[in-house]
C-alpha cells in the first residue's frame, strides 16, 4: 500500500451487522475496504453508501461464488497478492426455516453450506496467508445458535456449531504466531432478515451488535457474545440437564 | 405477526411485518403484500403509522446514503435513513438539515410523509420544502419520480400525505450552509400570552429559530421563550453523548394531577435564573429530548396522547387562552408544553399541517373517557377558531373536524393509492 490505510476484507458485505461493521470502520479512520459478495449489484449499493460516509476511504466490490472451494481459493489468493490483509470478517449466513429444512434436504443442505461449509472455506484459505505474514486477524460471525442444539433451529445451530469447533481448532494452530482468531456469536439481532420475527422486543439493535464485534476485533479477543449478556443466558442453555432441556418449547 | 405501538403507546397490535432493505426489491415486496403502510421508526403519537392486522413495510432497512455534493450541499439517500445519521455526517462538511423536528430519531420518509417543521418554520418552512425530488413506490408496481418541479401535484400530494400516496424509497434533498454544531440561544420568560405574542413577533426578523415552553397549568400563560441563532463560535466542548433509558414502564403515569404542578413551578423558576443569552450545541437545542431514550414509558402502561393543533393569528390570543383555561381546569396536561408561531406562509403540501398562525402541543396522561371528553372541549375551540390538528400526532380526532381542517381532502384523495391503508385512513377517510 502507498499510504497506511488499514486493509480490511469482509466476506458477505451485504448482511446487516457486517454492512454495520463497515460504517463504524470508515466512521472511525480512513481504510482500504474490500467487499466480497455473492451479488455484485446489491454490494455496489452498500459500498456507495460507505464512499459517501468516507470519501477519503478505498472501497471495492468483488463478486464471488461462495461454494465453489477452488474458485474461493483463488479469489483469497489474489486479494492477498495485492498486500497484506490486517482484517477479515467472514459475515455471511442465512436463516433458514427449520421446518422447511426438515421437509425438504436440498433446502437443509443449502443451509448446511451457506452457514458452515462456505466460511470454513473462506477462513482456511486466509489462515494459510496470515500465518506465512505472522500477523492478521480473523473474524468469524458464529452463532449462539451453535451452542446448543434446540428443536427450533437445530439445522442452522448446527451449520454454527461446526464453524465454534472450527474456530476452536484454528485458535489452538494459530496460538502464538501473531494471527488472532475470533469467533463472535450474536444473539438474535434485528435485521431485514428478522423483521417479521415475533419476538421483536428481545432482538438486539444492529448497531450495538456491530459495536462490539469492531470492539471486540480492536482487543483480539478469542470468543465474544454479542451482545455481553448471551455470554451467560447460554451458559445456562448449554448446562441445562437434558430432562430440563427437553422440556422447554424453544 | 408482531406486536407494534407507536409513540403514544395507546395499545399493541399485531401487525405482518415486511422488512424492506433493497431499494430495488421494494416494488415486488409491495406487489407481494398489499394493503399495507410505510413504518419507519414508529415516533409518529397516534395512528398514523398503524395498520393493525396488516402489513408493514418497515424502512428501516433502507438506510443507505447515495450521494453527497460537498459543493452544493445535496444529498441523495434512502428514505430510511434517520435525520440523525445525516445531522452527524454533514455537520463536519459545512451544511445541516434546513428543517428538522424535535426528535432527530425519525426517518427521511416519515419527516417526508408528515411534512414535520421545526423551530424555523418562520423562515425555513416545513421539511418538504427542502426536498428536491423524491422516489415513490405504488402497490401496483408504478414508479413516481416527482418534486417541486417535475409532476409538482403528485409531490404536493406525497408531501404530508401521510404516506398513503405509495412508499418513499429515495429522496434528494437541498442541505443547507452551516459553520458549526454551536447555536448563540437567549432564553426570555414570560408571564401571560401577551408577552409571548409580542416576543414572539419581535424575534421573527433577526431569530433563526424560535419555540416557548409554556406552563398549562399556571393560569394567564406564563412560559420560557426560547431563540437561537447559528454561530461560528467554536470555544465550546463537544457535549458528551449521556445517553439515559427509561428503564421499566411505571404502574401509573409520573406524570399526573400530584407531580404536575410542582413540577412546572420548580421547572419555570429553575430557568427564570438562567434567563439571558448562551450557547447551545445543535443537539441538545433541536433535541432535548434525545438524551432520554423511550421517555415515553414515563405515562405508564396505558400511554397518552398528544394534542397539536394550529388555529389563525388572528383569533391566536383568544384560541390559546381558552383551550389553556379548559386545560388548567381539568388539572390534566404535562410539563412537556409547547407554544410557538408559524411563518405567514402556506406549506406546499395539500395535507400538510403547517399554516400561518401559532401552535400549541401538549400531552396528556391516558384517563380514558376523562381526557377524550377535554379533547372534545378543546376540538370546539379549534372548529371555530378555523384551526386543525397534526395528523402525526392524532389518534382520536373526529371526522367532521379532519374534513373543515384540511379542505383539500377532496384533491389529495385523487393521488392516493388503493393498496395502501391505515388505522388513521380508515378511522377519518373510511377506508
Amino acid at each position: 500500500m502507498q499510504d497506511n490505510k488499514k486493509r480490511i476484507v469482509i466476506i458477505g458485505a451485504t448482511s446487516a451487522i457486517a454492512e454495520h461493521c463497515a460504517r463504524l470502520w470508515v466512521e472511525n479512520t480512513n481504510v482500504d475496504l474490500t467487499l466480497v459478495a455473492r451479488n455484485a449489484e446489491k454490494a455496489e449499493r452498500v459500498a456507495t453508501d460507505l464512499r459517501v460516509r468516507s470519501p477519503q476511504s478505498v472501497i471495492r466490490v468483488l463478486e464471488a461464488n461462495f461454494i465453489a472451494p477452488l474458485a474461493i481459493q483463488k479469489l483469497v489468493d489474489e486479494i492477498v497478492a495485492e498486500g497484506i490483509v490486517d482484517t477479515v470478517l467472514i459475515a455471511h449466513g442465512s436463516l433458514p426455516d427449520q421446518d422447511v429444512c426438515q421437509q425438504n434436504l436440498t433446502e437443509c443442505n443449502e443451509a448446511l453450506t451457506v452457514n458452515s461449509i462456505s466460511p470454513v472455506l473462506f477462513a482456511e484459505a486466509f489462515a494459510g496467508h496470515m500465518q506465512k505474514a505472522k500477523l492478521g486477524t480473523l473474524a468469524i460471525i458464529g452463532s449462539v445458535a451453535g451452542d446448543r442444539g434446540r428443536k427450533s433451529n437445530y439445522v442452522y445451530g448446527a451449520a454454527k456449531g461446526l464453524v465454534t469447533r472450527y474456530a476452536q481448532g484454528l485458535q489452538h494452530r494459530l496460538a502464538n504466531t501473531g494471527v488472532k482468531v475470533l469467533l463472535i456469536k450474536p444473539g438474535p439481532t434485528e435485521t431485514p432478515m428478522t423483521a417479521h420475527l415475533k419476538q421483536q422486543g428481545g432482538l438486539a439493535k444492529v448497531e450495538d451488535v456491530a459495536k462490539v464485534i469492531v470492539n471486540a476485533i480492536n482487543q483480539g479477543k478469542p470468543v465474544v457474545y454479542a451482545p455481553a449478556k448471551w455470554a451467560l443466558i447460554m451458559m445456562v442453555i448449554r448446562h441445562l440437564p437434558q430432562f430440563i432441556f427437553n422440556t422447554l418449547d424453544i | 405477526m408482531v406486536a407494534i405501538s407507536s409513540w403514544g403507546r395507546l395499545g399493541r397490535f399485531e401487525h405482518e411485518v415486511v422488512g424492506l432493505s433493497d431499494r430495488h426489491q421494494v416494488v415486488s415486496q409491495l406487489k407481494s403484500n398489499p394493503i399495507g403502510i410505510a413504518h419507519g421508526m414508529g415516533r409518529s403519537y397516534g395512528d398514523v403509522c398503524l395498520n393493525p392486522n396488516g402489513v408493514l413495510w418497515k424502512t428501516t432497512g433502507l438506510d443507505r446514503f447515495i450521494s453527497l455534493d460537498e459543493n452544493s450541499g445535496n444529498l441523495v439517500c434512502e428514505a430510511g435513513v434517520l435525520l440523525r445519521d445525516i445531522q452527524r455526517l454533514v455537520i463536519a462538511r459545512g451544511w445541516i438539515l434546513p428543517v428538522t423536528p424535535g426528535t432527530q430519531l425519525v426517518t427521511v420518509g416519515g419527516a417526508i410523509a408528515n411534512d414535520v417543521h421545526g423551530k424555523n418554520h418562520h423562515g425555513s418552512g416545513s421539511f418538504g420544502d427542502h426536498i428536491n425530488s423524491l422516489k415513490l413506490i405504488r402497490t401496483d408496481g408504478s414508479i413516481i419520480v416527482c418534486g417541486p418541479n417535475l409532476l409538482p401535484d403528485w409531490f404536493a400530494a406525497t408531501v404530508g400525505g401521510f404516506g398513503l400516496t405509495g412508499v418513499i424509497t429515495e429522496v434528494e434533498i437541498q442541505l443547507r450552509r452551516v459553520t458549526g454544531p454551536w447555536l448563540s440561544t437567549e432564553t426570555i420568560a414570560y408571564g401571560n400570552l401577551n408577552e409571548f405574542f409580542h416576543l414572539a413577533d419581535a424575534s421573527e426578523a433577526d431569530w433563526e429559530h424560535t419555540v416557548s415552553w409554556i406552563d398549562c397549568v399556571a393560569k394567564g400563560g406564563r412560559g420560557l421563550f426560547m431563540r437561537a441563532n447559528p454561530t461560528d463560535s467554536i470555544e465550546h466542548q463537544e457535549p458528551k453523548s449521556r445517553k439515559l433509558t427509561m428503564p421499566f414502564v411505571p404502574p401509573i403515569s409520573l406524570i399526573n394531577k400530584l407531580t404536575l404542578q410542582p413540577f412546572n413551578t420548580a421547572y419555570f423558576n429553575l430557568k427564570k435564573r438562567q434567563v439571558g443569552r448562551s450557547a447551545a450545541h445543535y443537539e441538545s437545542f433541536f433535541y432535548p429530548l434525545d438524551n432520554l431514550l423511550e421517555w415515553n414509558r414515563m405515562y405508564g402502561p396505558k400511554g397518552f396522547y398528544q394534542y397539536q393543533c394550529v388555529v389563525p393569528r388572528s383569533v391566536g390570543h383568544d384560541a390559546v387562552q381558552a383551550m389553556l383555561k379548559e386545560i388548567s381546569r381539568s388539572g390534566e396536561g404535562s410539563f412537556l408544553a409547547v407554544l410557538k408561531t408559524f411563518g405567514n406562509r402556506q406549506a406546499l403540501g395539500m395535507m400538510s399541517f403547517p399554516q400561518p398562525g401559532v401552535t400549541l402541543a401538549l400531552d396528556f396522561p391516558n384517563l380514558g373517557e376523562r381526557t377524550l371528553k377535554l379533547f372534545e372541549r378543546l376540538d370546539t375551540i379549534v372548529r371555530e377558531a378555523k384551526g386543525r390538528i397534526y395528523l402525526a400526532k392524532d389518534a382520536r380526532m373526529p371526522r367532521d373536524l379532519f374534513e373543515a381542517g384540511y379542505p383539500r381532502l377532496a384533491e389529495f384523495l385523487k393521488y392516493r393509492d388503493s393498496g395502501m391503508s391505515s388505522a388513521l385512513s380508515r378511522r377519518l377517510i373510511g377506508h
